[in-house]
């Protein structure tokens, strides 16, 4: 597994929310993914960020181009030191929500993309990877 | 950015024109729930052609603009929903329900003339 690590935004108001997805079209649009991809993962961008902010106050969006066996793909991975989530399973059932959201970010983002990868420490961070191939 | 608010008789028409903070969502639903009774507007219509995401937060805020609005007596229709932002908001769980929705400005203006004439039959 290669990542070539394209940009890292500090991510610590709403109009950086909109710089980091930005940055995510514009490494997928390198990437050749079709349009509907590119809004999937400009939205998962900002729900990742707006998690950061809500939660967390600041944190970091790190996206990057990643290549493994013969595909090629975006990694995004979003890291905070905040509170962590103290019952991640329970974070990933549709509906459950402690915060100001839908109770719908993390399950959602799940399934919009093709990998998904959350490691929570309570007290220490939270930080969310995930990937979506090239078809 | 601000969002530019026309009045168009008896409706008010708010063209979003490019990628929102979550500041400037926050003031449309302001100015709009404060409009609705300024100019006595019977029905607004929010065109999202131009926005290239729609995310929780935006659902969000627009259901309750929707919500607020009819509170205050007038109807609201949500325009102009691009194709892969349909498919990426119903992937994520997002919903608009209870809201009535159109194609584009033209299909939004119709369905608030035949929301406005049932109303007012009634």
């Amino acid at each position: 597994m290669m990542v070539d690590q394209e940009a890292s935004i500090i991510v610590a108001s709403a109009a950086d929310i909109i710089v980091a997805r930005e940055m995510g079209r514009k490494v997928g649009r390198e990437l050749n993914f079709s349009l509907t991809d590119l809004t999937i993962i400009a939205t998962v961008i900002s729900e990742l960020a707006r998690n950061i902010i809500v939660f967390a106050k600041e944190g970091n969006v790190k996206v990057g181009k990643i290549k493994q066996g013969g595909k090629l793909g975006i990694q995004i991975i979003a890291e905070d030191n905040g509170p962590g989530i103290v019952d991640v399973f329970l974070a990933m059932q549709d509906g459950f929500s402690t915060g100001k959201g839908l109770g719908l970010g993390l399950p959602g983002v799940k399934r919009l993309m093709d990998e998904f990868e959350i490691l929570s420490d309570t007290g220490k961070g939270t930080t969310v990877s995930v990937i979506k191939w090239v078809l | 950015m601000e969002v530019p608010i026309l009045k168009q008789s008896d409706y008010l028409i708010a063209t979003i024109q490019a990628a929102l903070t979550d500041e400037d969502l926050l003031n449309l639903h302001y100015a709009l729930v404060e409009r609705v009774g300024k100019h006595r507007s019977k029905g607004v219509i929010i065109d999202v052609t131009a926005l290239d995401i729609m995310d929780s937060f935006a659902t969000r805020t627009l259901r309750s603009l929707a919500h607020m609005v009819k509170l205050r007596g007038a109807e609201t229709v949500i325009c102009g929903i691009q194709p892969e932002v349909a498919f990426t908001m119903v992937q994520l769980g997002l919903t608009l329900e209870g809201i009535s929705t159109a194609l584009d400005l033209e299909e939004g203006l119709d369905l608030l003339k035949k929301i406005d004439t049932k109303k007012r039959k009634v």
